[in-house]
Order: structure tokens, then C-alpha cells, then sequence
């Protein structure tokens, strides 16, 4: 059900390449001053660049220990590659070297670390791409810390939206609820009590609206017993037409001043947005590898039934699942709020198809049971910095949208394969 | 290609076998499934096949019916070496398999399911009436005439999917049908019906490959025996009704096991009741349905496939919602058709299709082991991996799940090794009430004395035990107490010692035959 959806994504992706080119000029110019950091951000910002890498390559994570475990015994039984080949022989393999190829690749990328390493190659080859077309316009830092802030909003939303799928969901509304938190957080109402008392009054809105459209979807997923596909759809139409009817279709300005500065500010260079993402990022990770929440997630998506016979509240998951995915959409409302100044009703358009493709690129399985926060991450970074690449050569969107649907079918066409491989009993 | 040489030296070699397997290796990550298999079959017999669990039955079937690509080796099929690509190639030549994991699509009708992969069509067009009437027929060949061919297959009952996946086999019109432990959920009766069946199979030159952990099935329907052991031909050829079982087991396990149920303690006189099921009913599976159990007790109920044990195992866990009647627990009544009230209660299921019903196949064996007791191991929210696999491999290791590493995806271990996975899942957590729905499905000798033993010993220390199975001969062997269910109600109830496996049989057979 899935599939028809994702394979759909580069008719659908032209809006979804916005954001470079048409967000970008409403940004005012770098608006913190230094004076303006928090002193207590800096030392956060300072831990930032040490904690984003253990989790591109987390050495305690189980199952990639034990995959990598498993690829390491198969070398180990035929000495040298092409032993290796021959080793493999399975049905897909025998048919030809070419085929025995891809699928040691596929298995190589199949490991947990070992398919991050693959997605990381591949962000580093696509920069060098950058290099190489825009020069330093791609290589600046103005640039860099650009394609960061287009990254953490869509990539807090992918860090829920791989929780969801990796309990075996989808959800098509997270756009509208980005749309409809940042345009009830940016109301005259909303802001002008916001002036009267602090701007964490703009937050509270819009991290309630979210959670209170995930809670929505997830009873009518979880209690309703609505199709996923089906529940989400109809929110997606609903928030957004909520937000239109809220707003006017107008753009709301943010006039209050707290959380201009609180958000754009740039403790150490780096901008608040990116800080949050990469601390969504990481509380993602924890929660989806070292709680019993996460290790309920997969046993939901992996197999229902089973989770359900040994005691697990299948529905109560579910619920938690589409309400985090909510809240995760109401931060990036106040991140995509703060960083052009504004909620509008258009707002986080198309974001439902880069989330899943980013979590799909990233490597969870979108029939549920497996996820990875890391490969989400990394699927965000490659899907942005591809934007900011033909954005930079001035290419149209259509060609953006191309280029991304191609990067699509690729990841799934490999994913499959990879399950393939690895549900052959 | 030319002939093979059969050196089989106990028979003489009268023909070309039909199926020659030679020196076939198989490996996989880290373990090597076949190391040098040997076995030819010859058209017309029942070529059985035993070994313990793990020992590589189930892989050598997948590389004979084109799943698995074997390392090296030689198959040849009448004589010409040949090499099964796909499937599809072993199928062309005529070989069918049942493999032990239903493979069935359960949103497709039973006719689906029968001609999956090989519809009958014309210019295009599916011949759907034709496929109906085809499949009816084999099924009514199967002594299954009352199931639907319009039903969705997720609606069959384990036994009713068995039935299935054997007309499935019986579609291809196939020289040699390979069954991988076909017997493993039927019943006394139903096994009657698949022996007639393999019976009219081989009269008409039909070779069948027939594996199984019932030793006794195989003296009365096998004519050669070929034991593997740890991925290896031990011993070829041999016949089936003179060997005796004692040398059967010695060659599959390289040890002596005495066959024989632990000795019953009983509960103590004054054990209080743990569980008490009263009025249970739901409409179209079974009907006031009332019995005790008390701390203790091992309460074992048999009857037919499709009579109703598992639904009731469901119902009085909560799996499925009663229409009627209450369970109590220690005299607390549970809420109605809520699992999560039965687990708080100290009530623990171990369900009857271990594929669908209880594992994550993409998951490591210990947090398989420990889905159910997740919060015990966990500091807070947190998860402790550590102690998760060193508790996991404690069960692991009393019930010898092999290979013994807890690391490895359950996807990857055989069939019985799963099963007993599943059980180690419901020993970890200190149920009060324990519900076993086929604990030993697919279970080796060994390994099935070590969970009977296991099962006393728990009654021993005041757990309440349900057991279901299809073996009568476990029930009473295992239970104290025996309730014969026929139809949807508890037709009988006895002490096991007062009761025989043909009293239970004829009891089933009356009443479930008249209703
Ligand atoms: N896909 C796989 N990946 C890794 N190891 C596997 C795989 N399939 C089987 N094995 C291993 O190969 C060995 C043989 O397994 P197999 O399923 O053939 O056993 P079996 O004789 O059928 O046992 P059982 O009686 O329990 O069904 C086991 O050790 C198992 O763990
Ligand atoms: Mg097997």
C-alpha cells in the first residue's frame, strides 16, 4: 500500500524543492548578534560536533554488532572475494557475477554500520559533486550552515516519522500539522499573549497543536482500526484546511521580538535549529534502541500478533507512536516558524513525502520492524544537499524532482533486495 | 549424464533411483547446515528422513525443491544431473514441497492458495470455476471436503492451513512430493487420513520424501530411513520397519534416550485453585466450556483439529474476546478478551503457530526470549541488553537451543529450535498459569523429554499447566487430569490414569463426528 505511494513521488515532488530557492529570500539577514546567545547554549553547542558522531556510528548497537558479526563469519568461510562470491552462492546469486555483486553489496550495505558507511560514501560523493558544479557557493560556510537549517526541519520530522514506520505505520499529515502549529502559534491572539508574557507561550501552542493531531490520528489508527493510509489522509486535508481557514491564507508575521532571538540565535556559529535537531536526533536514537518503548516499536511493526500474545498493548504503542510523530511536527513547526519569521497555511507542503523517502533512503523498512534514526539522518542530509546542489547551478524543480524520485526508486529498489536477502528462511 | 551408481549395499539395486543426492554442502553465516549429504530416493517409497533439530533436514528440502543453491554436490533427478535454479525448475521436473513454515498467502482464498504460481487460465483469463472445482476435488481427496475454497486462508485454523499447503503440493501432479513435518499439528485421525494418502500415492509410482520427530509414524508407513546428524548422511537406505528405534535415536543424537514421561507427582491435596473457567463460550467455536485447575495441576486437553482446544487456550488468555462465561484467576475475575489483564495476572500463553503467533523473525533469539519480560530486565525505561542475553541464554542452554549463540536473528535457527524459543519466552516470565498449545510441535526426542521434564517440574513448584496437543499419547502421558473436547464442548473429563489413548479416541470420534 505503501509503495504505489512512494513510487507516485517524483510526479508529486516539484513543491517539495521549494524550500532553497523560495524560502531562502525571506530569511532577513543574519539577524543574531553574538550578544544575543544564551550563554548557556554555548557550552551545548560546543558538545554538538562530538555528539552527532557516535551516532553515525553507534559501537554498542545490537544488531548491527551481530550483523556485522554474521558478515564477518561469511568471510570467513571462503577466503578472499571471489571465495567470498562463491560462498554466497544463493539463488539470486548463482545467476552471474553481476548478480553476485550486487547482492554482496546488498548484504555489505545491509549491516547496520556497514549501510550507514554506504549512505555516508554517498553524501560525501554527492558534496563532491557540490564542489565540483558550484565551487565554493556549495563549500562556504553561509552555505553549509543553509543546508543544515533546511535539513533540521525536515529531519525532526523524519526522526518521528521512523518511529511510526518502524511500528509498522504511515503518516501522510505531518505537512498539514506543520502548517496548522506553526499558523495557531503565529495567530494575533497566540502572539499577543505572547508579548504580554514570554515567547514559550508560541512554543506551548505549537508543540500542543501537533501533539494533539498525532493523539488524533494515532486513536483513529490504533482505536478506530482506520487504515493508516486513510486516517493520516484525512488529517492531512483537514489540518490543512484548518489552518487556511485559521490564517486567512495570510502570512502571519512573528512580531514577538523573544522568540525571534531565542531561535535564530547562533551560539558558536551554530544556529539553535540545527542544535535541536541534532538533540531530537539523539533522544531518538536512545529512545529507539535503549528503551523497552523502542524495543515495543519494533515487536509492533515486526509482528503485531505476536507483540499482542505476549502481553504488549499493541493499540496503546500505536497511539504513542503517531502522538510523538505529532509533537515531532509541532518542534519543527516552531523551527520552520522561526526560521522564515512567519506561519503560513503553506507551510511544510510535500514534507510527508520527504520524510518517508529520507526515512526510507535512511533504511527502515517501511512494512515496519526495523528502523534507524542514524540512516534517517543521513537520508535527510543527502535529500537536502541534493536540493542545495541544483538549486546553486540553477536548475529548475522539475529537474530537482526528478533527481529525487531517482534517488527513491534506487533506495527502495535496493531495500528490497535487501529484504530479499534477508527474509529468505 | 548416464546412470548413478546406487551403492546402497542393504538392497539390492533394482533401478535407477529417482532422486540421487550427492556430497551436497550448504553454509551459512557461520554455520554449516549441510556438510556432505548423501541420499537417494526410488520411485514409489517413502524415503523417511530423521534428524535431530538443526541437524539440516529442512535445508537439504529447500535445496532439493530450488529455495536454497547448495555449495557444491550433485543432484540427480532419473539419472541426469540437473540444477534447480528456481522453484520453478523443481517443480517443472516434478518435484512438490510442503515446507515445514506454511508459506500460504493468508489474504487469498484456499483455491488461491492451492494454484498459487501455476493458475489455470486461458488466453489470459484466470479460470476461476475451473480452479474451484479443482481444488474441491483435491481437497475432498484430503478427506477435507468441509472446507470452503472461497475462504480466506488466514481464517483456517494451523491443522486447516496444513490441509492447505498439502493440496497445494498435491496440485502440481509431481514424480516425487517432499513433506516437511506434515504431521507436526494434526491429529490421530488426520495423520490416519495423510498416511492413506501418501499410501494412494505411492501405488501409483508417486516417491514421497517424509520427515518427522514421530518415530512411530515412520515404521508404519516408511520404507527407507535416512538419519542426518549435524549436517551430515549418517546412515543411508536403511529399512524403515526393522531398525529398531532405540538405533534410530542413537544415530541421530549419538546417544541412548529412554522414551519415557516423568514420573507425575500430582498436585498436594490441599493446592488451592489457580484457574477456573466457567460457561466459556463463543459462537461457532466452542460452548460452555467449564473446568478448574489448581496450583499445581497439569490439565491436559484432547481432541480433534478444529474442535475448539486452541480457541478456548485463546479465549480464557484473551486473545479472543468471550461471548459468554468468566475466567478467574486466584478467584479475580479477568476482564473479557484482554490479554494485557491475563499477563498482569500471572497467566502466560504459548501460542500454536510459532511463526505468526509469537516470533519477530528479524529479531535476535534473546530479545525474542525476552518480548515478555522486557520490563524486568529494564532499569527504568531503559533497556540492558547484557543481562537480557545472559538471562536469555540461561533457557537457551536448559533447553538446548542450538546453535547456542542468543545473537543470531530466530529467522535463522530450524523449526524445532524456534519452537523452543517460543517456550523459553513463557518459562522466563514466573507465570501462575501457563497455557501450552503444542509445546513440542516439531520438537526432537531429546529435546521433547527435556520439556516434558521441564513441564513437571514446573507443576512441581505450583504452576498451573494447560497443555493442548494433537498427540494423545502427551496428553495423558503428561497431564493429571485429561478433558476430551469434541465439537466445542468438553465431552469427558477424567484422571489420566483412569483413561487410554483409545478410550480418548473413540470419545472424539463419536461425539465429534454426530455434531
Ligand atoms: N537462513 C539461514 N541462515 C543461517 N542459518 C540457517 C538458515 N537456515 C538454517 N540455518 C541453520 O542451519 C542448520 C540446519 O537447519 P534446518 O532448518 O535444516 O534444520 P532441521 O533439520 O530442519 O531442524 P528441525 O527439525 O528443527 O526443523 C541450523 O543450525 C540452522 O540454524
Ligand atoms: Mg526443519
Amino acid at each position: 500500500m505503501n509503495e504505489p505511494h512512494l513510487t507516485d513521488a517524483p510526479a508529486l515532488d516539484p513543491a517539495a524543492a521549494e524550500a532553497p530557492a523560495a524560502a531562502e529570500p525571506l530569511e532577513p539577514p543574519a539577524a543574531a548578534p553574538p550578544a544575543a546567545i544564551p550563554p548557556a547554549a554555548a557550552p551545548s553547542a560546543a558538545a554538538l560536533p562530538a555528539a552527532a558522531p557516535p551516532a553515525a556510528a553507534p559501537p554498542t548497537d545490537e544488531r548491527a554488532r551481530v550483523e556485522r558479526a554474521a558478515v564477518e563469519a561469511d568471510a570467513a568461510v571462503a577466503p578472499g572475494l571471489t571465495g567470498a562470491l562463491a560462498g554466497k552462492a544463493d539463488a539470486a546469486e548463482a545467476r552471474g557475477p553481476g548478480m553476485a555483486g550486487w547482492a554482496v553489496l546488498g548484504r555489505l550495505l545491509g549491516g547496520g554500520a556497514g549501510r550507514n558507511l554506504g549512505l555516508i560514501a554517498a553524501l560525501a560523493l554527492i558534496c563532491v559533486i557540490g564542489l565540483i558544479t558550484a565551487g565554493d557557493r556549495f563549500g562556504s560556510t553561509d552555505n553549509t550552515l543553509t543546508v543544515l537549517r533546511l535539513a533540521s526541519v525536515i529531519g525532526v520530522v523524519s526522526v518521528g516519522m521512523t518511529f511510526v514506520i518502524a511500528g509498522g505505520g504511515i503518516d501522510l499529515s505531518v505537512g498539514a500539522i506543520v502548517a496548522l502549529a506553526s499558523v495557531w502559534s503565529t495567530t494575533l491572539a497566540t502572539q499577543n499573549m505572547a508579548r504580554d508574557s514570554t515567547f514559550l507561550v508560541m512554543v506551548f501552542v505549537a508543540l500542543a497543536v501537533g501533539t494533539v493531531c498525532g493523539l488524533v490520528n494515532g486513536i483513529l489508527v490504533a482505536y478506530g482500526r482506520i487504515v493508516p493510509f486513510i486516517a493520516t489522509l484525512a488529517m492531512l486535508a483537514s489540518a490543512r484546511g484548518l489552518a487556511e481557514e485559521i490564517s486567512n491564507r495570510q502570512t502571519q508575521v512573528v512580531r514577538v521580538q523573544g522568540f525571534r532571538d531565542f531561535f535564530r540565535a547562533e551560539p558558536g556559529g551554530i544556529p539553535v535549529l540545527v542544535i535541536m535537531f541534532a538533540l531530537v536526533a539523539l533522544v531518538g536514537w536512545v529512545v529507539l534502541n535503549r528503551t523497552t518503548f523502542g524495543r515495543r516499536t519494533f515487536a509492533v511493526g515486526g509482528n503485531p500478533e505476536a507483540a499482542r500474545l505476549a502481553g504488549i498493548n499493541v493499540r496503546r504503542q500505536t497511539l504513542w507512536l503517531y502522538t510523538l510523530l505529532g509533537f515531532c511536527c509541532g518542534i519543527a513547526a516552531i523551527m520552520i516558524t522561526a526560521r522564515t519569521t512567519s506561519g503560513t497555511s503553506t507551510h511544510g507542503l510535500l514534507y510527508e513525502l520527504d520524510a518517508i523517502a529520507a526515512v526510507v533512503i535512511g533504511g527502515t523498512l517501511l512494512s515496519g520492524g526495523r528502523g534507524t534514526i542514524v540512516g534517517t539522518v543521513l537520508g535527510v542530509l543527502i535529500f537536502t544537499t541534493v536540493s542545495n546542489i541544483f538549486t546553486l547551478n540553477n536548475l529548475t524543480t522539475s529537474t530537482q524532482a526528478l533527481a529525487k524520485g531517482l534517488i527513491i526508486v534506487a533506495a527502495v529498489l535496493l531495500q528490497k533486495r535487501l529484504a530479499r536477502e534477508n527474509t529468505r528462511m | 549424464m548416464g546412470s548413478v551408481v546406487d551403492n546402497d549395499p542393504a538392497l539390492p539395486n533394482t533401478s535407477d533411483p529417482l532422486l540421487a543426492v550427492t556430497g551436497v554442502v550448504k553454509t551459512f553465516p557461520g554455520v554449516r547446515a549441510l556438510d556432505g549429504v548423501d541420499l537417494d530416493v526410488r520411485a514409489g517409497e517413502v524415503h523417511c528422513l530423521l534428524g535431530q533439530n538443526g541437524a539440516g533436514k529442512s535445508t537439504l528440502i529447500k535445496v532439493l525443491s530450488g529455495a536454497h543453491q547448495p555449495d557444491a554436490g550433485a543432484i540427480h533427478w532419473r539419472g541426469e544431473q540437473v540444477s534447480l535454479q528456481t522453484p520453478t525448475a523443481a517443480t517443472r521436473l516434478g518435484i512438490a514441497t510442503m515446507y515445514q513454515e506454511l508459506d500460504l498467502v493468508d489474504g487469498l482464498s484456499v483455491a488461491d492458495n492451492i494454484f498459487l504460481g501455476h493458475e489455470l487460465a486461458r488466453v489470459g483469463l484466470s479460470r476461476r470455476r475451473a480452479m474451484d472445482d479443482a481444488a474441491r476435488a483435491l481437497l475432498t481427496r484430503l478427506g477435507h471436503a468441509e472446507i470452503p475454497v472461497n475462504r480466506e486462508v488466514g481464517h483456517l485454523s494451523a491443522a486447516g492451513k496444513q490441509v492447505v499447503s498439502m493440496a497445494r503440493a498435491l496440485s502440481h501432479d509431481a514424480r516425487l512430493i517432499i513433506m516437511d513435518e506434515p504431521s507436526a499439528v494434526l491429529d490421530a485421525d488426520e495423520v490416519d487420513n495423510l498416511f492413506r494418502l501418501v499410501g494412494d500415492l505411492t501405488v501409483h509410482g508417486v516417491a514421497v520424501v517424509y520427515i518427522s520427530h514421530r518415530l512411530a509414524e515412520i515404521r508404519r508407513i516408511g520404507d527407507r530411513v535416512t538419519v542426518l546428524k549435524d549436517g551430515r548422511t549418517v546412515a543411508r537406505g536403511l529399512p524403515a520397519r526393522t531398525t529398531s528405534t532405540d538405533d534410530v535415536i542413537r544415530m541421530m543424537t549419538g546417544r541412548a534416550i529412554e522414551h519415557a514421561f516423568p514420573p507425575r507427582v500430582g498436585p498436594a491435596p490441599d493446592a488451592p485453585e489457580v484457574l477456573r473457567v466457567s460457561g466459556l463460550g463463543r459462537p461457532r467455536e466452542f460452548h460452555d466450556v467449564s473446568f478448574a485447575v489448581r496450583a499445581g495441576e497439569v490439565v491436559g486437553l484432547a481432541g480433534l483439529v478444529g474442535s475448539g482446544r486452541s480457541e478456548i487456550l485463546e479465549t480464557v488468555y484473551g486473545a479472543r474476546r468471550a461471548a459468554t462465561g468468566e475466567v478467574r484467576v486466584a478467584g479475580r475475575r479477568l476482564r473479557r478478551g484482554s490479554v494485557g489483564a491475563a499477563v498482569a495476572a500471572g497467566v502466560g500463553l504459548c501460542p500454536e503457530e510459532r511463526k505468526s503467533q509469537a516470533l519477530l523473525p528479524d529479531e535476535p533469539v534473546y530479545r525474542n526470549i525476552t518480548l515478555a519480560t522486557l520490563t524486568r530486565f529494564a532499569a527504568g525505561p531503559f533497556t540492558r541488553d547484557g543481562r537480557e542475553s545472559a538471562a536469555a541464554s540461561q533457557q537457551a542452554g536448559a533447553l538446548d537451543i542450538r546453535p547456542a549463540g542468543v545473537a543470531r536473528p530466530v529467522r535463522t535457527l530450524s523449526g524445532g529450535n524456534q519452537q523452543k524459543v517460543v517456550l523459553a519466552r513463557w518459562l522466563l516470565r514466573d507465570c501462575q498459569v501457563l497455557l501450552l498449545d503444542e509445546p513440542t510441535r516439531g520438537v526432537d526426542v531429546g529435546a521433547r523429554d527435556e520439556i516434558y521434564a521441564l513441564v513437571r517440574r514446573l507443576a512441581r513448584s505450583g504452576v498451573a499447566v494447560v497443555l493442548v496437543s494433537s498427540e494423545v499419547p502427551e496428553v495423558i502421558g503428561l497431564a493429571d487430569r485429561v478433558l476430551v473436547v469434541a465439537a466445542g464442548r468438553v465431552v469427558h473429563e477424567a484422571a489420566a490414569t483412569d483413561i487410554s489413548e483409545s478410550q480418548v479416541l473413540d470419545l472424539v470420534m463419536e461425539e465429534g463426528r454426530v455434531a
